[in-house]
């Protein structure tokens, strides 16, 4: 499928078409998905429910409709079937994106990920691949109880052999997602569920590619440094806002981006500027995410730093149902807060 | 009144509790004092307490997430599902699981599960723990139509026919696996054949005829008990609501195909046979007052009962006595967490 090509020469100039659109995290990833399978034609989706039923978040709403039941599959119920489905086809050069209902469920297709797709490339020295994307959705706040709140994040990313990111906003969702597909390794691509429903400007450039293993500053300051994925890089950013306005405190926010490979360097350039970090994430955090991230920054910036690095994340409970238990245990702006003036010796 | 019109308006006042419950349910869930979660099971009340009307005593029964039905039928009362549901401290999960994870320990009722298929291996494993206990009791496994698709039915099957365990896997075959239709998920849609694979006796009823279902499940439950022979039995029914409150259930199916289904109603078909039998409509209507008082009853109670102490979030988390284990590295120990993560009942 060939891009249409600007016209140039002879034609009166107008006023530039718009480079981006203003939507949904929802749409950009829909965006991304519409893109890659007009573009390439062994890019197809497997899932529970995404067809007629459009995703069980609507990420693919339209899509059945737009490329037909070939590349728009619906699967029953058997994620370790449908995932091993994926890395078999991605073995022989398919680029199948898999949508796994939520990263709760992912868990039955556990060795499928881990002890299969992460190993092919390595255990057959370097002559077999696994071009697979699989999309899936973490996150807590709507009361789903312990089986259906969580945040396996560094889990995942601790395996050698995949690669994970975990856009935090629109236009990350969509360049992420296509980078993803188009990489030649498995991608685990982490969406959020409260961010799906967040509008951003999203380029609608069809090559709008991020490269994968590059976080982002997405605020700048120069008292603290906030570093966050997924919608604790919401979470964050919030706090920052309210620091200013409160303690006159300028937090910069690092979004992690990409957990594996993880931009070490873009993080320990600002905690050297900053002399201060506090770790954000959704999951539980002993042996978690902001351990992994404490612990370059211990070993990077050691004679920077003016405090301990602070972690916040999940309470380690299995989250309860009752609402005010559930948002005692969630990692807070509160929390967020009370964890950067201790680091800032405010508090 | 003969006796047995006697039980059977009883089991249609139960019956009829489920439907309420869940129109309540709705209701509530609606008017957000009800979160997460909530799935629905109006027009499966005949599958759902024939089978568990079979049960006796000692039997253990474990259920999917669609399960209030199951905890009504099982004797847990309606103030406590609807507490839990409020996510209240009397709720028979202490406020801790909601709607997919209702349970009562006394009455044998180990848990709706969350994950589909998830609660088949731990089936299973009750019927394992029975066998070694000695005891004279069955398992009856409550799963969807959507669940025979994972691996863990097939597992769990095996195991069952190899081990010569005692356990019945009851499929509500309500058509739809979310918005997926048995025919589009699974290569043998006619589900009890499954069980010849595993050398299992397996077999179909009508799920929305509570005397057929009564029969087949107190059938298959004796054998399991008495000749640790397990089985398959799959009761045809249908749900009138959507996968959970938040799907309206039509995107997959038409009014027309769910209008079909009302007009074979369990409820409607067990009115019509008491008023064949000589109950009379005063008789009904009573028990319907009764019921729709029932429920108020349960609101009211959920709505007084408070909401757990946020101290105890950790509580129940690990068993009595771990506290110890936990001494050096909870809050207030040396290069403890500042925060109270492990604390607030911790092992107590």
């Amino acid at each position: 499928v060939s891009t249409p090509q600007p016209e140039t020469g002879g034609q009166p100039s107008g006023p530039e078409p718009p480079a981006t659109t203003w939507i949904s995290y929802r749409e950009a990833l829909r965006m991304a998905l519409r893109e890659e399978l007009a573009r390439d034609e062994r890019v197809f989706l497997m899932g529970e429910e995404i067809g007629a039923f459009e995703g069980a978040y609507k990420v693919t709403a339209g899509l059945l409709a737009e490329f037909g039941a070939d590349r728009v599959r619906d699967t029953p119920i058997s994620e370790e079937g449908f995932v091993g489905a994926g890395i078999g086809a991605a073995m022989l050069g398919e680029r199948p994106v898999v949508e796994v209902m939520t990263i709760n469920f992912l868990l039955v297709a556990m060795d499928q990920v881990i002890n299969h797709a992460a190993k092919i490339r390595a255990m057959f020295g370097g002559q077999v691949g696994c071009p697979l994307v699989i999309r899936t959705p973490n996150g807590a706040g709507n009361q789903l109880t312990a089986q259906h709140s969580q945040s396996f994040d560094g889990w995942f990313a601790s395996t050698p052999g995949l690669k994970v990111v975990a856009p935090a906003n629109p236009a990350d969702a969509k360049g992420l997602l296509k980078a993803a597909i188009r990489d030649d390794d498995p991608v685990l691509v982490i969406e959020n569920l409260p961010i799906y429903k967040e509008k951003g400007e999203v380029p609608l450039d069809a090559d709008h590619v991020c490269e994968i293993g590059r976080a982002a500053v997405v605020r700048s300051g120069s008292d603290v440094t906030l570093i966050a994925h997924s919608y604790a890089t919401v979470r964050s950013l919030a706090v920052a806002e309210r620091l200013a306005e409160r303690h006159d405190i300028q937090a910069e926010v690092v979004d992690l981006r990409s957990l594996r490979p993880l931009d070490v360097e873009t993080i320990a350039e600002s905690v050297a500027r900053t002399n201060r970090a506090v770790c954000v994430e959704e999951g539980w955090p002993s042996y978690g995410v902001t351990a992994e991230i404490a612990a370059r920054i211990q070993s990077a910036c050691f004679d920077d730093l003016d405090a301990p690095v602070e972690r916040v994340g999940m309470a380690e409970v299995p989250l309860p149902y009752a609402k005010n238990l559930e948002l005692a245990a969630m990692p807070g702006e509160d929390r967020i807060e009370a964890a950067v003036l201790h680091t800032l010796g405010v508090a | 009144m003969s006796s047995q019109l006697h039980e059977q308006l009883k089991s249609y006042e139960r019956m009829l509790t489920i439907r309420q419950f869940e129109t309540e349910a709705e209701r509530q869930y609606k008017a957000a004092r009800i979160g997460g979660y909530c799935h629905l099971s109006s027009g499966q009340e005949a599958a759902t307490l024939g089978a568990v009307d079979a049960m006796l005593e000692d039997d253990l029964l474990v259920t999917g997430y669609r399960c209030h039905g199951f905890a009504l039928a099982r004797g847990v009362p309606a103030t406590a599902v609807m507490a839990e549901l409020f996510g209240r401290r009397d709720g028979c999960a202490h406020g801790r699981g909601g709607s997919m994870h209702m349970l009562d320990v006394g009455r044998g009722f180990l848990g709706g599960w969350g994950i589909v298929a998830g609660q088949l291996p731990i089936a299973t494993g009750l019927a394992l723990g029975l066998v070694r206990q000695r005891r004279n009791a069955a398992v009856l496994c409550e799963l969807g139509d959507g669940a025979v698709n994972m691996g863990a039915w097939h597992e769990s099957l095996n195991l069952a026919a190899l081990w010569g365990l005692p356990i019945v896997f009851l499929v509500i075959n309500n058509d739809y696996g979310m918005g997926t239709s048995v025919e589009h998920a699974s290569s043998e849609p006619e589900i009890y054949r499954r069980a010849a694979a595993f050398r299992m006796h397996g077999e179909r009823v009508d799920g929305d005829d509570i005397g057929a279902v009564g029969e087949a499940a107190t059938r298959l439950l004796g054998r399991a008990r008495d000749e640790r022979l397990p089985a398959v039995l799959e009761a045809l029914t249908y749900r009138y609501r959507g996968h959970s409150v938040a799907d309206a259930g039509l995107a997959y199916r038409t009014r027309e195909e769910i209008a079909a289904h009302q007009a074979r109603d369990p409820l409607t078909r067990m009115r019509s046979s008491l008023l064949a039998q000589g109950a009379r409509e005063s008789d009904l209507e009573e028990i319907s007052r009764a019921v729709s008082e029932r429920i108020a009853e349960a609101v009211s109670f959920a709505e007084q009962s408070p909401p757990p102490d946020v101290g105890t979030l950790a509580k129940g988390v690990y068993s009595p006595g771990s506290a110890g284990q936990f001494a050096r590295m909870i809050p207030g120990s040396p290069f403890g967490e500042r925060e109270l993560v492990f604390a607030g009942g911790l092992g107590q």
